[in-house]
């Protein structure tokens, strides 16, 4: 990749904290100009880690990594004049009002002193905050915060865009907006993007491709589709009627397919060949008493349980209560 | 691109965010003034000893709010700086083309901004009480620069531990003890008229002594080269370890590569 690329290549990165595990081991992504990448994983598996080496907050402890063609450890200011970058804490400060926030950054950033004021402007009205502009941050809402954040990392129109977790914590509608903004900017502007999400949907309908990352590594990459074809079949779920008669359900659908971990309903993945009618005609035939039967096409979050074991909630659950200290560095 | 305006936009926040915090403009203004005026009613018959340099125990106090409001000075900086690295906004900074030289400059200079401010209300204030200085108008141009110099080190104080400790409750734990630096001092008495041996050699160590003397002198004596050069000495000396304290502290922590 020759410089002023904006794409991303990753090789082999390894970022260890001091006496703790490798927050990321040995990953290696490449991201072409222009993609919506989406890096999706749970609580602690190494996203952020991963966003903070790619941004030249952390360095490496090995590996190599060339966001827009430069290497983040030699040039870490030529990165940072390429990138504009949302870090998962919208850190902004509460005492000043958006206007004041996008007027630090254009100055700080570069902009031309001509250009700061029109850029502003433009930016608070994509992002819907102009008649908010002049209140203080304490006063704005998660969504609005995380709005300002998005227009503070394109105040100096970058190639590139570092999203960590952009929607963590907001309501559909403004986690469906941000969406849009995303889709835009990657629409007119060709602006590349990596974004980290917990959250399958978001991956799903934004990225171009995702890579799964659980305990430091990439354990799947490809597009959304090639991902969940790689799954190929469908999963059957069943409610009980009577939480009783779970075990005897769960024995009865195994005949069918590979049974699948859940804590709400009893399900397995299905055999080859076999479809929603041949569970039903045999549920009738016997007797069994289920309150609800549903067909499932794969989802990443199947690609995610078939390539570790785990679903994507239980891998974050385990996250909470197995990685405290390592948050608290 | 030029540093210029970057240490511009830092020192604007600087000043924008603590004229938004009343209780960071107030208390520095209110306290310092209150302390005096209650130590000019209650002392003032000091002003009887033999050897007293001068008969209005006003004159004698009004050196102390411009250390007292320094102080303040160091808190804010510190608390500011702390929280900066409390909510993440620093990463934010650090991901900017912002150098890390034009960050403490910035920050500074807000401070020193704030701190003049302090002086002239402080001065504001006694001259209309009737304080009249011995070294006259240039004495006062000399205090206004002195109390630009004194904010800037103490500022830069504050934001060595803001940057070492990263912690507003740290700075917030640090203010008492620089009080007891300014009471063990020649705050309210002459220290060739302290009795107590003990207080005496304190306040003769105490380098916050001969901040206060130096302001002192110009109000009561007109123009004591040694006073100015001890407590411009001093101050200088304490800004010069500071800023290469903060300097080195702001490095470790806006690590990037």
């Amino acid at each position: 990749m020759e410089p002023h690329d904006n794409g991303i290549e990753v090789e082999g990165l390894v970022r260890e904290y001091k006496k703790g595990p490798r927050a990321v081991d040995g990953i290696d992504i490449s991201v072409a100009p222009g993609e919506i990448y989406g890096f999706l994983g749970p609580n602690g598996a190494g996203k952020s880690t991963t966003v903070h080496v790619l941004t030249t907050l952390l360095p490496p402890t090995s590996g190599t990594a060339r966001v827009g063609g430069y290497d983040v450890v030699k040039d870490g200011p030529k990165v940072r004049g390429l990138i504009g970058v949302a870090l998962q804490e919208a850190a902004l400060d509460p005492l000043l009002t958006g206007r004041d926030h996008l007027r630090l950054q254009a100055t700080l950033q570069g902009v031309r002193k001509d250009q700061r004021h029109a850029r502003a402007e433009e930016l608070l009205h994509r992002v819907g905050l102009a008649d908010a502009a002049d209140r203080k941050v304490s006063g704005y809402s998660g969504g609005m915060k995380r709005r300002l954040d998005l227009a503070l990392a394109l105040i100096h129109s970058p190639r590139i865009l570092f999203l960590d977790e952009p929607t963590t914590g907001l309501d559909p509608q403004s986690r469906t907006a941000l969406w849009e903004e995303v889709s835009l900017l990657r629409r007119e502007d060709r602006v590349t993007v990596f974004l980290t999400t917990q959250y399958l949907e978001e991956a799903d309908v934004l990225a171009d491709r995702v890579g799964i990352i659980d305990q430091g590594k990439i354990v799947a990459e490809g597009t959304p589709a090639e991902l969940k074809a790689e799954i190929g079949r469908p999963s059957v779920h069943a409610i009980p009627h009577r939480e009783e008669d779970r075990p005897r359900i769960a024995e009865f659908l195994t005949q069918f397919g590979e049974p699948l971990a859940s804590s709400r309903d009893v399900a397995v993945r299905l055999r080859e060949g076999l479809g929603l009618t041949d569970i039903v005609r045999a549920v009738d035939q016997n007797g069994v008493d289920v309150a609800d039967l549903e067909l499932r096409a794969p989802t990443l979050d199947d690609v995610f349980l078939a390539k570790t074991g785990r679903t994507l909630e239980g891998a974050a659950e385990e996250a909470e209560v197995t990685q405290p200290e390592k948050r608290r560095r | 691109m030029s540093t210029w305006p970057q240490v511009g936009a830092i020192a604007r926040r600087s000043v924008i965010r603590t004229s938004r915090q009343p209780a960071s403009v107030i208390p520095p203004l209110i306290f310092p003034i209150a302390l005096m005026a209650v130590n000019a009613g209650g002392l003032d018959s000091s002003t009887d000893l033999p050897g007293f340099p001068t008969t209005s125990f006003l004159a004698f106090a009004f050196a102390v709010p411009f250390i007292q409001g320094a102080l303040f000075s160091t808190m804010n900086a510190g608390t500011d700086l702390a929280r900066d690295v409390q909510t993440g906004f620093i990463n934010r900074l650090s991901l900017t083309a912002l150098r890390d030289w034009a960050l403490l400059t910035g920050q500074l200079a807000g401070v020193v901004v704030l701190g003049i401010f302090q002086v002239i209300f402080y001065l504001v204030v006694g001259l209309t009480a009737g304080v009249r200085f011995e070294s006259g108008p240039a004495g006062i141009a000399v205090l206004l620069v002195y109390g630009a110099i004194v904010s800037l080190s103490f500022g830069a104080l504050g934001a060595w531990l803001a940057f070492r400790t990263g912690s507003g409750e740290s700075i917030q734990a640090l203010f008492p003890v620089l009080f007891v630096f300014l009471f063990i001092s020649s705050m309210n008495t002459p220290r060739d008229l302290i009795g107590v041996d003990w207080f005496r050699t304190a306040a003769t160590l105490n380098p916050v002594s001969y901040m206060i003397e130096c302001v002192r002198s110009l109000i009561i004596t007109g123009w004591d080269v040694q006073a100015l050069a001890l407590g411009f000495g001093f101050v200088i000396a304490l800004g010069l370890i500071s800023l290469a304290l903060a300097s080195r502290a702001l490095r470790t922590r806006m690590t990037r590569t």
